[in-house]
């Protein structure tokens, strides 16, 4: 598969307690295993089925993806900033293997 | 390699199999039903009330591949008061699940935004489910005009 790559923006800084928009984007084709090859054939199911938002360890917000999500998957949702730190991102994918990025986050 | 009979025989059963489930259009869409189904399972049993939680979906959808759609719920998204997670689903494709969002108390909102594919009209369906034992759903129709499921 062409190479799979996150892509994720968090914004560099926040007042503590503030809530932020986070908007993430991977590419990845998100084979639903609907579409049928030139010769009919099922071409098999491959998605990204997880998606984890952590914040200094611990986990703020996550999603459990079906095949009916889009291709390059966009996931926007917010986090509430109370400290500066790191946001860890990771995206899994059918086949075990996991994706990750990360963003640090500063408080104003 | 040489046709057989044997061959030919398994071949004609195997189209006709093949007729007869191909009578049922494929790629089988889900029914209303099947969709309600998995709300109620979602909601604990019962179906949940109308309101509380926003779905945004665009009421014509040029392509069915990528459609955008964002759930909003009224929640003090405290420890005690939070969000849980919102369910999406859509009863006219080929399977009613689309997504679960899982929110938490340092989500600050119940807010979320993606896209989905839709394989025809159809309605997208998100509930929500609350930490004090609430549910709530929103129900969107959206017209579709080329349909997203690759065929």
């Amino acid at each position: 598969m062409a190479a799979v790559k996150p892509r994720v923006k968090v914004p560099k800084s926040a007042s503590a307690g503030e809530v932020i928009t986070i908007k993430t984007l991977i590419s990845h084709p998100m084979e639903s295993g609907q579409r049928k090859d030139n010769d009919g054939n099922a071409i098999p199911r491959q998605i990204i089925n997880k998606f984890t938002c952590e914040f200094n360890g611990q986990t703020v917000f996550t999603c459990d993806i079906d095949p009916a999500v889009s291709a390059n998957p966009y996931l926007e949702f917010t986090a509430k900033v109370n400290e500066a730190g790191t946001f860890k991102f990771t995206w899994v994918d059918d086949d075990g293997s996991v994706y990750t990025d990360e963003k640090e986050i500063a408080l104003k | 390699m040489t046709i057989t009979r044997r061959s030919m025989l398994t071949l004609s059963v195997g189209a006709a199999i093949g007729v007869v489930a191909g009578v049922r259009s494929g790629p089988a869409a889900a029914s209303a039903e099947d969709a309600m189904a998995k709300v109620m399972e979602f909601a604990g049993g019962s179906e949940p009330a109308m309101g509380t939680i926003t779905l945004d979906a665009p009421e014509i959808a040029e392509n069915g591949n990528t459609v955008p759609i964002s759930v909003s719920v009224e929640s003090p998204m405290t420890d005690g008061d939070y969000v849980e997670s919102v369910a999406i689903f859509a009863d006219g494709n080929p399977s009613p699940e689309v997504i679960t969002f899982n929110f938490t108390p340092m989500s600050g909102e119940a807010t979320a935004t993606t896209r989905m594919r839709l394989a025809k009209t159809q309605n997208v369906i998100a509930v929500a489910k609350t930490s004090t034992g609430q549910v709530f759903m929103d129900k969107k129709e959206v017209k579709v005009t080329i349909g997203g499921c690759g065929g």
